[in-house]
């Protein structure tokens, strides 16, 4: 083992100061003063922020989208009901809402909806606003999601040992000795690398992020 | 450059120009005042002798400041600024007509829904008024006192479509005494009706309540009943339709058929019904659709036929008694003048297999809403036993789907209007013959007309259960104890708020209407336009639903939308009072603006001919040039603008009328400004 | 020969090598040249779209773009893992639908030089231009050693065939695809009702309760059909079926043994090449027992598919409906 490849491999446990926090678990911010008036903007920004034209105002309620969804019995909230929440300017239950973290992106829904809304994406939506807001009823699909755009932002490429490392040493610690036979089968067949791969051209693609992220901001307004 | 028909323009004229308010439809965007004193001001050169401004021109007293003005000032033409022609050109019309003034010298120019409905700069758009105006003064002086035309009508009719909208008119107008051609593709009329077993609100007997119409309408001297035949074509003009039907050989001579049903007993060929049983049943190769069938005589499927298809059997040749079996009998074509026709075509359903999350084609006990009446039908495949796909086990469980390839984007966009209510019938039946447990799987609940509300109620208290959510999908995939052996209805119960699997026996999907396959080409054939969906156009969505933009052709029932029973039979009787109206009258008047061809021009190159779509324009072989019938042409246009050699005008659109408008449009035609 | 740009995907690289193994193998045989985008970056997975909007499809879009720019006289993008595949495609239709959406992704674009028009690639799934493109002819005529008597189910996962934007598959719900290109390989093919539904995607990682019970739900209908293994075209679901069916089993207290390889692993083997070559033994659900059936004579079994009543015995039952399926493909056109 050269010092190179120690390096290498330190490199990819350096961890940021955010990222440093034990308990799983976050405290939401303290409620709002109820208000008279609904925040009936809501639904108006949720499409806005939807990639291709959402159409969530064309939902009739008829409850296509719960009936298809697989994980359905594991929400608070079927599809459906969230996008009512929505309508009704719900803001902080909607999203407070676990829906949107287990959807699976199975796309039955999409492809069954009588109105063609992007279902979705509408959920990738709520994802976004949901780390923007700091609501969420549990941190570990939000961490989940920031540690891999963590690594894509360092290397270009996944980088799953790192990954799951992170993230089970995290969330799942009690799991781990369960695992380890997995891990083990995935690292003596090649399946899984110790050491991350990065692209050539890293500076174009911070380039490209960077820029976004600032063109992202003003969309949002 | 004289017009088509030599007459010069006369600034002698005297024109009378009034500039409509419309409330504040017009004046609220549009100085009226200003424009009608321009008119008469600047334009004084060009034979305006008034110009008035007022309220409501369409009114009463709108109008008889016109009359006023005719008789006392003496004008020869009129100039009305307000809506547009599609709504009032008639009223002025009829108002110069009655101070004496022909009425096609009276012109209404837009400038509402081409003016103030479309602007919002008020200074623009008045001066867009002023030039409309003077565009309208311009094109008025060119016009020529015009004569409707009449032409006669016949009083027979011809009724396309033998279900309960075409069986309803056709006998509307035999017991008045005029004569009916009822043509009917199927070798029975009755329709979709007939497959039916009972119909909502009052769960009639739909057989019971139409066969007595049916035998009245194969027995009535007035009717002429032409089943297994189809229209081939269709010319002529309203009052004057020549109509040549086939009439298909049915390989049976009608003049000895007792309709006894020998033949069919002894067939030996057994095919699937597609038609009458929906796929469920079975017919033979010689057969009549059902028992009460009008006419009774069978029908040989040439097609399916062991004698056509290899050259033995003739079974019911040998069986009958009459000897009326005869395999050399052709199609016979006739020709029929009529005066007004009717199209009550009816609808297909929806092709539920498309909808693969349902597994109707794939899940055996997936049944669509057809398929159900066929099961209900005490004629039909089971007698009226509602049992599953293997034909014998009683269902215990049943799950009714609404909304199926209705109100969705993926398939159809509209509501079918009747499947609700279809949908609350089967509950009920299913809930009687069986004692099974029903679900409903509903969006909305849609009983809107007298007594459907009520037999919704109805079937709550029988103890259907009803969930609301559109079903997501019918799987035999089982997960849950329970399920195995079950066809699972997976929805959202979005009332409850949780998704459910439902483990039932059976699944009935309530499938949506659809236009018939062939409607376009239908519509082409008799010169109607249809929607992009196909159901044929009517000639306004409100206020006349069953006359269509072509005089002379009328449409009736589910042909012209979705619509239930109680709808269909009044449409059937309002197309047949309008016919029969048409026909007390003896002879129509026709609008005079229509196209014609200066047969001196015309080189015979027949561009025209095609792009008439009303098939105006006839070819003659012997002179070599092309004529327009006066009664078919609608004034449309078309052909004056593709005549290569400028050969066709119109009256009341000359070239001479057309330029005229647009120079005064442009302003051309202004005079100097006149001190007051 | 037709040339494709080959977007691989992480997970061809790692978790998925096998995939990447065996595509290798077979690709000339069949006569499918792939070349691979330089300097690929990662697409995102569903991560990235969770977190953001114009950066989650700048990241994609980067690749388009360097593909677009790399066109050797092709301009059809092929992805084998089905995530990727859905993240480009889904790039690029978005792009067209919301110009906005385009010109923000380019405007980003631009800072690193590159820039790329919404609808200049075609992007397809492997299975999309195998049976599609190279056409089910080419494949027949390749197998020498043909995989009778092995039990396959098929299995597309939900990203592939939905949403669907450019109308490439036979259905959404039950699509034939895979089914008639396994048949083509010999194998014979269950009537899996759960081909298209979902293994869970993330949630192994995120909500494991959720996950193992659409896991199970899987393995437990393709062991109902007496399958003896599921052939896969996605690296998502090949991890959470094969990966994850121990913790599954322990989860439930079940004991479950349901294989699951890549199609185009079975492709190799009946083209005549070696397992250990195709990337058989990286499978964690061991494949072995299901493989050893392979090329031994099995008596016809009979379908145990659900029944449909015959003619005569109940009442009959509708027609298929017509449906776009893969014919004999010419080579170079797109069957739609």
């Amino acid at each position: 083992m050269s010092s190179h490849s120690c390096r290498a491999r330190l490199e990819c446990f350096r961890m940021r100061e955010d990222y440093m926090e034990i308990a799983p678990t976050v405290i939401p911010p303290p409620a709002p003063i109820p208000k008279l008036i609904e925040d009936l903007t809501l639904l108006d920004e949720v499409s806005r922020r939807t990639a291709g034209v959402s159409r969530l105002e064309m939902c009739i309620q008829c409850g296509t989208c719960g009936g298809s969804c697989p994980p359905a019995a594991d929400m608070d909230h079927t599809p459906r009901m969230l996008f009512a929440m929505l309508r009704a300017g719900m803001r902080r239950d909607a999203l407070m809402s676990n829906t949107f973290w287990i959807c699976v992106s199975c796309y039955h829904c999409v492809v069954r909806c009588p109105q063609n809304v992007h279902i979705a994406d509408v959920m990738y939506t709520l994802k976004g606003m949901a780390i923007e807001a700091n609501l969420y009823q549990s941190s570990t699909a939000p961490d989940f999601s920031q540690t891999f755009v963590d690594m894509v932002e360092n290397y270009g490429r996944g980088f799953e040992f790192g990954l799951a490392t992170r993230h089970y040493l995290k969330h799942f610690p009690l799991r781990l000795p369960g695992m380890v036979p997995m891990a083990f089968g995935m690292l003596t067949k090649e399946r899984m690398s110790i050491t991350p791969t990065r692209i050539k051209n890293m500076a174009q693609l911070t380039a490209i992020l960077k820029r976004a992220k600032e063109l992202e901001v003003g969309h949002h307004g | 450059m004289t017009s088509g028909n030599g007459h010069k323009p006369n600034v002698e004229e005297r024109i009378g120009v009034y500039v409509c308010h419309c409330g504040s439809n017009i004046a609220g965007v549009v100085d009226v005042q200003q424009v009608a004193e321009w008119a008469a001001l600047r334009l004084k050169h060009r034979g305006v002798v008034i110009g008035r401004d007022y309220k409501f021109m369409c009114s009463s007293l709108g109008q008889e400041l016109i009359e006023k003005d005719i008789k006392e000032l003496g004008l020869t033409r009129v100039v009305v600024a307000a809506c547009s022609p599609h709504l009032h050109e008639k009223t002025f019309r009829t108002a110069c007509e009655r101070a004496g003034l022909n009425p096609f010298l009276c012109e209404l120019v837009s400038i509402r829904e081409q003016v103030s409905w479309v602007h919002t700069d008020k200074v623009a758009a008045t001066s867009k008024a002023k030039a409309v105006v003077s565009g309208g003064i311009e094109r008025v002086l060119h016009h020529e006192p015009l004569e409707p035309m009449r032409v006669p009508i016949h009083p027979a009719t011809l009724v396309v479509g033998g279900g309960i909208a075409g069986i309803q008119a056709a006998l509307e107008i035999a017991n008045a005494g005029y004569h009916v051609y009822l043509v009917e593709r199927e070798p029975s009329i009755g329709g979709h009706m007939a497959q039916f077993d009972k119909t909502f609100p009052t769960l009639d007997c739909a057989a019971c309540i139409l066969t007595p119409r049916m035998v009245e309408a194969g027995t009535h001297p007035h009717i002429t009943l032409l089943t297994h035949s189809n229209v081939e074509k269709v010319e002529g003009f309203v009052g004057n339709f020549n109509v040549t039907i086939r009439k298909k050989a049915r390989k049976v001579n009608v003049d000895l058929c007792t309709g006894c049903g020998i033949c069919q007993e002894k067939c030996p060929k057994k095919v699937v019904d597609e038609v009458y049983e929906a796929g469920l049943g079975y017919r033979k190769a010689i057969y009549t659709p059902f028992a009460q069938a009008v006419p009774k005589y069978p029908v040989m499927d040439v097609a399916n036929c062991t004698y056509f298809e290899k050259g033995t059997c003739k079974a019911c040749e040998k069986f009958c008694p009459t000897n009326a079996i005869d395999f050399k009998q052709e199609d016979e074509v006739i020709t029929v003048d009529v005066g007004n026709i009717i199209l009550a075509t009816g609808y297909d359903i929806f092709d539920a297999r498309k909808v693969t999350n349902y597994g109707y084609g794939r899940l055996a006990n997936v049944f669509t809403s057809l398929e159900l009446e066929r099961l209900t039908n005490a004629a039909g495949p089971t007698n009226g036993q509602i049992v599953l796909r293997d034909g014998k086990t009683i269902p215990k469980a049943v799950g009714v789907v609404h909304c199926v390839g209705s109100r969705d984007r993926n398939f159809n966009n509209y509501c079918s209007v009747i499947c609700c209510m279809q949908s609350l019938k089967f509950a009920h039946l299913v809930h009687e013959r069986t004692g099974a447990i029903v679900y409903n799987f509903y969006i909305d609940m849609r009983t809107p007309f007298k007594d459907y509300d009520e037999f919704y109620q109805r079937v709550m208290e029988e103890g259907t259960l009803f969930v609301r959510g559109k079903v997501a999908e019918v799987t035999d995939a089982a997960r849950l104890p329970g399920e195995e052996g079950k066809l699972i209805i997976q929805v959202e119960d979005t009332l409850a708020g949780k998704q459910r699997r439902i483990p039932v026996d059976m699944v009935i999907l309530s499938v949506g209407l659809e236009p018939r396959k062939d409607s376009k080409e239908v519509a082409k054939q008799f010169g109607i336009s249809c929607s992009t969906n196909g159901w044929f156009t009517e000639r306004h969505p409100k206020l006349d639903p069953v006359a269509t933009m072509t005089e002379g052709i009328y449409i009736a029932g589910c042909a012209q939308g979705p619509k239930d029973i109680p709808a269909t039979v009044v449409q059937g009787a309002a197309a047949s009072a309008r016919v029969l109206g048409k026909i007390q009258q003896k002879e129509i008047e026709l609008e005079p603006v229509r196209a014609s061809i200066n047969e001196a021009q015309c080189s015979g190159c027949r561009i025209c001919n095609n792009l008439c779509p009303f098939n105006a324009i006839l070819f003659h072989e012997d002179s070599k040039v092309s004529e327009i019938n006066p009664a078919l042409c609608q004034g449309c246009g078309t052909c004056v603008a593709a005549c290569p050699a400028g050969a066709i005008s119109g009256t009341g659109f000359s070239n001479e009328q057309i330029f005229a408008q647009i120079e005064g449009l442009l302003l051309l035609n202004v005079g100097e400004e006149v001190p007051a | 020969m037709d040339k494709y740009l080959l977007y691989p995907g992480c997970s061809m690289e790692s978790s998925a090598k096998a995939y990447y193994d065996s595509l290798i193998k077979i690709a000339p045989v069949i006569g499918l040249e792939l070349e691979e985008i330089e300097d690929w970056n990662c697409c995102g997975a569903t991560e990235y779209l969770g977190i953001s909007l114009a950066p989650a499809y700048s990241l994609i879009s980067r690749n388009l773009a360097l593909a677009a720019n790399q066109s050797n006289g092709s301009r059809t993008v092929v992805a084998p893992c089905s995530a990727c595949y859905l993240n480009l495609a889904k790039a690029d239709y978005y792009m067209r639908e919301q110009p906005k959406l385009g010109t923000m992704v380019n405007e980003a674009l631009a800072a690193g030089g590159l820039s790329y028009k919404p609808g200049s690639l075609d992007i397809r799934h492997l299975l999309d231009v195998i049976v599609y493109d190279i056409g089910l002819d080419t494949i027949k005529s390749k197998v020498t050693r043909p995989l009778t008597g092995l039990r396959v189910a098929p299995y597309l996962g939900c990203m592939v065939p939905r949403p669907d934007y450019e109308h490439r598959w036979s259905d959404h719900e039950h699509p034939v695809e895979l089914d008639l290109l396994l048949k083509a390989l010999g194998a014979e093919v269950i009537d899996f009702p759960l081909k298209t539904h979902c293994c869970g995607g993330h949630m192994t990682q995120i909500g494991p309760d959720t996950a193992f019970e659409l896991i199970r739900r899987l393995i437990s209908s393709a062991d109902h059909y007496e399958a003896d293994l599921m052939a896969t075209l996605c690296p998502m679901c090949q991890l959470n079926v094969d990966a994850y069916q121990g913790e599954m089993n322990h989860h439930f207290g079940t004991s479950y043994h349901m294989p699951i390889i890549f199609f185009t692993q079975l492709m190799g083997i009946a083209f005549g090449m070696r397992a250990r070559d195709l990337g058989f033994g990286m499978e964690l659900v061991s494949a072995k027992k299901a493989m050893k059936k392979v090329g031994v004579e099995v008596p016809e079994t009979a379908e145990t598919a659900a029944a449909k009543p015959r003619k005569g015995n109940g009442l009959p039952m509708p027609t298929p409906l017509p449906r776009k399926t893969p014919k004999v493909a010419e080579k170079g056109k797109v069957k739609k």
